[in-house]
């Protein structure tokens, strides 16, 4: 009983990060010890017209156009009331020299309704990605890096998990899926752990860091990058904002 | 390997035994150290340059990008060497590939692709310092040794094991999403397909072995399907085995399958194709059972890469005759594999990617896919020299007759040629009839024509009991061949077989008969000696 709740506490930790939940967020693991408990907080906005997502043509997979309520979207830029979702954010400045803290948990990359879940996602060089089939029929995940060894690995069943590493920070892996054409996902490799994924919502939050200030990247797959500072002051918070515009 | 040699070499005189001893543990330090003999260290680094500035470079480039001068001419395209991608390994996806999986490739080169082998042009060491090279392009070789699969052995074939391959290959693996329902690559997913760098591919025709890129065993196969065909759309199976879905023995299975959609033998090329003399009338359609008794002879096609516009990348890379005839007529059925039915608006995302990818120099691609389309030809009038028409549809001196056939219209037309794009049709009422069918990544077309024509001077008298010249030329619009651009063959020739004159039924039937009468003439003949005396 107690191993489990060290287990808990230890999970609760690590999933510090993010909005969606995968943000690295400098969460305790078992060799490295955290480099702080400050946290940025931050939010993604989007300011002009928000371009039009195609939509997709899915009628080869009645199951996965089920699940989208008959029309499926490409998500490729997502905003809500004003804030971008699925940015990419890490802090490319003002670290102290590693080693890092690894995630505890995996990152996770879903196949759901014949897109991934989420589209974005980051791991810390070493950290391992859980990709998993949740549709019933043939998907394949094909990794195509520049910096990394890629891969292209079969996942015809629901239900099937496979999990892969990175050994090279790179911004962006592309994923993709050569049955579905339309399917993409967005690996961001990191050095350390501290990144995330802006939500819904536009908003994220990195944790796990000392008192200091930060240089931070956003990235998004349409939009470009935008560049950002935060410092960490006494009291452990700092906030951050981005703007990306059409 | 060379320091083995020395290390263990007998020291001359003798020596005194210390020496001896010595000499034995360096033998035996060196053959500790060494890395095993496969590996590709310690090769001439100078050499392999010069090799490859000399071999490689008009393709893959001075740098190993695979941005060589002729490479814009290619499909698929020369490997870049820079991110050590490869097709053909026994190490998992994304590993690097091993020296020997290397080697393998220089050696025997890539069917279906650019790629010769060099087994006969460069000596083993010389292949092997142009290899070292080739990893110098790479930061991601570094020296380490990568793992080769453990395959195990493959389970003995039985038509049930057949079955089961065949149910992984169309259910649980749904390999038909990109090979299709016969394994011609004509799969619903297939016209989408990219390689990592782009370029338009197509998955492999699996029923075509002699093409394929990493061997044609089911050893071959199965490592394929276990390692997955990095750089393309191919796939890794091995975790689908190590998350306990299928089996080795299933995916041994599949192989074995695979490897049945694939004739027994490599067809051989042989010069004459004989139309032999048909039991009952004449097939009527490419799917009549009267073919069955017509032996196929396969063909294979180049690119037409003399007369402008030229055409590097020749989709229809081979095709089967069949000729059979009544002593009236000729019937000639053709069969080649194509992944698409031209025009075909599935396929439209191919070709634009095919002409978006293949240089034209040559007045540039049609802007919309055409049809598919063969061409068959023969020489307007026999000589009894040696002399044939110019192999690419004649000249003035020697034109050819040909035969056109258009898939867009299914309209099939005689005419006369003095050179490319020169065909002519002929004028008259025309006494050939055609049938052409399509299904599963296949073309059959058949075509009957009387052996005399009426009007001789825009076609040619078929004569029985001699070779006739024959050549074929194929094109498949939705790869962007139009007009000239396509695949042709060489010349050969065509034999009808002329019918067995009466007489030699007749002539043993009675020799047979006066040796009997003979025979039974002389016994009665002592018969009746025997009663006399």
């Amino acid at each position: 009983m107690r191993r489990l709740m060290a287990t808990s506490v230890f999970l609760v930790l690590a999933c510090g990060g993010g909005e969606g939940g995968d943000g690295g967020g400098g969460g305790a693991a078992a060799s490295v010890a955290p480099l702080g408990n400050g946290t940025i907080s931050g939010v993604v906005n989007f300011s002009g017209s928000v371009p039009a997502n195609p939509t997709i043509d899915m009628g080869e997979e009645p199951e996965c156009v089920e699940k989208h309520g008959g029309s499926p979207i490409d998500p490729v830029v997502v905003v809500n009331d004003g804030k971008l979702a699925n940015a990419f954010i890490r802090v490319v400045g003002g670290l102290p020299a590693g080693p890092y803290p690894m995630p505890a948990a995996p990152a996770t990359l879903n196949q759901d309704g014949c897109l991934y879940q989420p589209r974005v996602v980051g791991v810390m060089v070493g950290q391992t990605l859980e990709i998993q089939n949740s549709d019933p029929l043939l998907h394949n995940i094909k990794a195509v890096p520049t910096e990394n060894r890629g891969f292209n690995i079969s996942q015809p069943r629901e239900g099937m998990s496979t999990s892969r590493t990175f050994t090279t920070p790179e911004i962006m892996v592309p994923m993709e899926c050569n049955v579905h054409g339309w399917m993409n996902a967005y690996v961001g490799v990191v050095e350390h752990p501290y990144f995330a994924r802006s939500g819904e919502g536009g908003t994220f939050t990195i944790a796990g860091l000392p008192a200091g200030t930060y240089q931070l990247e956003a990235w998004h797959e349409t939009l470009g990058t935008q560049t950002g500072e935060a410092t960490i002051g006494p009291d452990g918070t700092a906030t951050v904002e981005f703007t990306f515009s059409s | 390997m060379s320091s083995v040699q020395g290390g263990g070499r007998r020291e001359e005189g003798g020596g005194i035994p210390r020496v001896r001893i010595g000499a034995a543990f360096a033998a035996a330090a060196a053959l500790v150290l060494l890395p095993p003999p496969s590996s590709l260290l310690g090769q001439d680094l100078e050499r392999g340059q010069v090799l490859y500035d000399k071999w490689c470079v008009g393709c893959h480039g001075e740098t190993g990008e695979g941005d060589g001068e002729a490479a814009a001419f290619m499909l698929p395209r020369p490997r870049d060497f820079t991110g050590a991608v490869y097709q053909i390994r026994t190490t998992a996806s994304g590993e690097l590939p091993t020296d020997d999986d290397l080697r393998r490739v220089v050696d025997v080169g890539m069917p279906g692709t650019a790629m010769p082998g060099w087994e006969d042009v460069l000596s083993r060491g010389e292949r092997d310092d142009v290899l070292a090279y080739i990893k110098t392009f790479s930061r991601f070789f570094d020296g380490g040794s990568p793992e080769r699969i453990a395959t195990g052995r493959p389970p003995r074939v039985t038509d049930d094991g057949l079955a089961e391959g065949r149910r992984l290959f169309e259910e649980e693996l749904e390999c038909i999403r990109c090979h299709g329902d016969a394994g011609r690559g004509d799969g619903t997913s297939a016209p989408e397909q990219t390689d990592d760098w782009g370029f338009p591919i197509l998955p492999a025709d699996l029923s075509e072995n002699w093409n394929f890129n990493g061997g044609a065993s089911v050893e071959d196969i199965y490592m394929r399907l276990r390692t997955g065909l990095d750089g393309t759309a191919m796939p890794s199976q091995s975790d689908v085995i190590d998350a306990g879905i299928i089996t080795e023995e299933q995916l041994w299975q599949t192989a074995q399958y695979v490897e049945s959609l694939s004739p027994p033998e490599t067809p051989a090329v042989r010069d004459v194709i004989r139309a032999a003399r048909a039991e009952g009338a004449l097939p009527s359609n490419p799917d009549d059972g009267g073919w069955n008794q017509a032996e196929r002879y396969y063909v294979p096609l180049v690119g037409q890469i003399i007369v402008k516009p030229r055409w590097f990348t020749p989709a229809v890379d081979g095709l089967f005759v069949q000729a059979l005839h009544d002593g009236e007529r000729l019937a000639l059925k053709l069969t080649w594999h194509d992944a698409s039915r031209s025009p075909d608006a599935d396929w439209d995302v191919y070709f634009r990617g095919m002409i978006r990818t293949v240089a034209d120099v040559d007045g540039g691609h049609v802007s919309e896919q055409g049809p598919d389309r063969i061409a068959v030809q023969l020489p307007l009038a026999l000589t009894d020299g040696f002399e044939l028409p110019y192999f690419l549809a004649g000249d003035s001196r020697r034109p050819v007759y040909m035969l056109q056939w258009t898939s867009s219209t299914d309209q099939m037309q005689e005419g006369t040629a003095v050179g490319m794009g020169t065909f002519a049709a002929a004028g008259g009422a025309s006494q050939l009839t055609h049938a052409a069918t399509f299904a599963d990544g296949e073309w059959q077309l058949q075509f009957t024509r009387p052996l005399t024509p009426v009007d001789t001077t825009q076609s040619l008298t078929l004569v029985m009991g001699r070779p006739i010249p024959i050549a074929f030329f194929a094109a498949d619009g939705t790869s962007g061949e139009d007009h000239m651009r396509g695949a042709v063959s060489a010349w050969y020739s065509i034999y009808l077989d002329v019918p067995t004159p009466t007489q030699v039924y007749i002539a043993p039937l009675v020799a047979a008969l006066l040796t009997a009468a003979l025979g039974l003439l002389i016994v009665r003949q002592a018969q009746q000696r025997e009663r006399g005396a």
